[in-house]
C-alpha cells in the first residue's frame, strides 16, 4: 500500500474542505482499503469521517432519514426498517457478508466503486482504472458484467444491493457541499460511464454525503431476489427490487429496479408502466421484460443475463402479485 | 503514529505505520496470533476479530481509525484448561480439518450468536420481524462470511449449533 496522509474529520466543514482540496474519505473502508491494498487507488490524503457521528436513524416527514455512516448491519436490523421497508432489509442482508455490513456504512455502500475484474487487475487496460488505456472487459471474460447503461469504454456493474433497494423506494441523497445542501434523487447520484468510466458519480468537489432521505413506506408487497454463483457471499449476477400492488386482479403500481445487470442500479419507467393495468400473470412480466432488455447490449459471455433478467422478472411478479403458477 | 487499544481485557499502546491493518498490529506488534491472515482482503474470514462486541474483518480496517477501540480476540474468549463452549463443541464435533480457519469461524460464530438473540434477520429468514430460527441452513447463510478450503462445513456448523444450545442451557 502506498504511504498516505492521515487526518481525522474535526467536523463537516472539514471535511469538505480536504475532499475539495482532492483528499479522499473513508468510513468503513471495506471497498477502499481493499482497492488500496492492491494500488489501485492510492490517496495521497485519507480523511476519516468517523468522527462525524451521523450515524442515527429518525424517522422524518412519514419516512425515514439514514445517516451516512449508520452502518449496513444496523440500518437492516433496524425495526422500522424490517417492518416498513422490507425491501431494504432484504437487500442489504443478501450482500457482503456479516464481517463486512458491520463496518460497511450507508454512504460508503452508495459510494462504493462500480467496478470488475478488469479494474481490479493492473496488467489489463480499464479506462475506469486508467482513462483512456481501453477496456479488455469487452472482448475478455465478461460474465459479471452489465448489459444495460454500458458504453464502449466501460461495462462494469454497479455491485450494490442496497442501492437497488433504494432506489426503487425513491430515495434521496442529502449532500451539502461548498454551495450549500441539496438533495439528489439517488438515480442521479450516478452518471453512465459513457467516455468517463472513472467518473462515477454527480457530486461536486467538496460535496458529502450526509444523510439518505426515505419516503413515506410505499403501498404494496416489496420484495428482493438475487440470483448468483454461490448460495451466500456473492454479488448479484442479476437482481432485483420489487414493489408492486394489485387491485382486483390487476397491477395498479409498480416499481422495478435491478442490479448486477445495469452500470448504476438500474430502473426503467417504461418498463414499469408497461405493467400498469396488466391482469396478474406471465403476459405482464413478459411485457415489462419486453421494455426492460430491448436496450440490452450483451458482450458474450454476459448475454446470459438478458434471459436471467427474464426469468426474474417473472419470479418476482409471482411472488408480489400472489399468482400461483 | 501510537495508538491505544484495549484487547481482551488489557490495555495496549502501539507505535504504528499509518497503513497497518488491525490484523498486522494484534499478529506482528502483539504476538497475538490466534488471529489468522488467510486473504487479507475481507473475502476469507479467517481474520474475524469483535470489535466493540461485533464482528469484522481485521484485514479491512487500518489501526489508526481505531485508537480507542475495545477488541477481543480468539485468545480472550477461552484458555487452554477452559475452553469457551463454542471451543469445546468444535473438539468434540470435529469443527475443523486443518484448522487454519477456525478461530475466525469461533469469533464469526460468538457474534452471529449475539446477533441471533437480538433478533437480527438474514436473508433466507421466512420473516424479517419473527425470532430467528437458527436452522442449520441460517446458521449456514449466516456464516457465509467465513471459508473453510477444507470444506468442514457440516461440522463447523454442528459445532456451533450444539455450543448454542449449551450456552442457552447455562444462562
Amino acid at each position: 500500500m502506498k504511504l498516505f496522509d492521515y487526518h481525522k474529520a474535526t467536523g463537516l466543514s472539514d471535511a469538505q474542505t480536504k475532499t475539495a482540496a482532492g483528499a479522499t474519505l473513508i468510513a468503513g473502508g471495506t471497498n477502499l482499503l481493499d482497492l488500496m491494498k492492491l494500488e489501485i487507488q492510492t490517496p495521497e490524503v485519507l480523511v476519516d469521517i468517523n468522527p462525524l457521528g451521523e450515524d442515527e436513524i429518525a424517522e422524518q416527514d412519514g419516512g425515514l432519514r439514514v445517516g451516512a455512516l449508520v452502518r449496513n448491519a444496523a440500518l437492516a436490523a433496524h425495526p422500522l426498517v424490517r417492518q416498513r421497508y422490507p425491501v431494504l432489509s432484504r437487500a442489504l442482508l443478501s450482500g457482503a457478508s456479516g464481517q463486512i455490513r458491520n463496518k460497511a456504512t450507508t454512504a460508503g455502500n452508495l459510494l462504493q466503486r462500480t467496478r470488475c475484474a478488469y479494474f481490479y487487475d493492473t496488467a489489463s487496460a480499464c479506462n475506469k482504472r486508467a482513462p483512456g488505456s481501453g477496456c479488455d472487459a469487452l472482448e475478455g471474460r465478461n460474465r459479471m458484467n452489465a448489459i444495460l447503461g454500458v458504453s464502449e469504454h466501460c461495462i462494469a456493474a454497479h455491485p450494490s444491493d442496497m442501492a437497488v433497494a433504494m432506489v426503487a423506494l425513491d430515495a434521496e441523497v442529502a449532500v451539502e457541499g461548498p454551495e450549500g445542501a441539496r438533495r439528489i434523487a439517488l438515480e442521479d447520484l450516478y452518471r453512465l460511464p459513457q467516455d468517463r468510466p472513472d467518473q462515477e458519480t454527480t457530486l461536486h468537489p467538496g460535496e458529502v454525503i450526509t444523510a439518505v432521505i426515505l419516503p413515506p413506506p410505499p403501498k404494496g408487497r416489496q420484495t428482493y431476489l438475487k440470483v448468483r454463483d454461490r448460495a451466500s457471499y456473492a454479488f448479484a449476477l442479476a437482481s432485483v427490487a420489487g414493489i408492486v400492488s394489485v387491485d382486483n386482479g390487476r397491477i395498479t403500481a409498480a416499481a422495478l429496479a435491478f442490479g448486477g445487470i445495469g452500470a448504476k442500479p438500474w430502473r426503467n419507467r417504461a418498463a414499469e408502466a408497461a405493467l400498469l393495468g396488466q391482469a396478474v400473470g406471465p403476459q405482464a412480466a413478459e411485457a415489462a421484460a419486453d421494455v426492460l432488455l430491448a436496450d440490452a447490449v450483451c458482450h458474450g459471455d454476459n448475454a446470459f443475463k438478458s434471459a436471467l433478467t427474464r426469468r426474474l422478472i417473472h419470479r418476482a411478479l409471482r411472488e408480489l402479485t400472489g399468482e400461483t403458477a | 503514529m501510537q495508538i491505544s487499544l484495549n484487547i481482551n481485557g488489557e490495555d495496549h499502546k502501539v507505535d504504528v505505520d499509518l497503513r497497518r491493518s488491525l490484523l498486522d498490529v494484534l499478529r506482528h506488534d502483539l504476538a497475538l496470533t490466534g488471529t489468522k491472515k488467510g486473504c487479507d482482503h475481507g473475502q476469507c474470514g479467517a481474520c474475524t476479530i469483535l470489535l466493540d462486541g461485533r464482528r469484522i474483518n481485521s484485514c479491512l480496517s487500518l489501526a489508526v481509525m481505531h485508537d480507542g477501540a475495545t477488541i477481543t480476540t480468539i485468545e480472550g474468549i477461552g484458555t487452554a484448561e477452559d475452553l469457551h463452549p463454542l471451543q469445546r463443541a468444535f473438539v468434540a464435533q470435529d469443527g475443523y480439518q486443518c484448522g487454519y480457519c477456525t478461530p475466525g469461524q469461533i469469533m464469526s460464530a460468538l457474534a452471529m450468536l449475539t446477533e441471533a438473540e437480538e433478533g437480527w434477520p438474514s436473508y433466507i429468514s421466512e420473516s424479517l420481524e419473527a425470532e430467528p430460527d437458527l436452522t442449520d441452513d441460517e446458521i449456514a447463510e449466516r456464516m457465509s462470511g467465513n471459508l473453510c478450503r477444507c470444506s468442514a462445513y457440516p461440522r463447523i456448523r454442528q459445532s456451533i449449533a450444539e455450543a448454542r444450545a449449551q450456552m442457552r442451557a447455562a444462562k
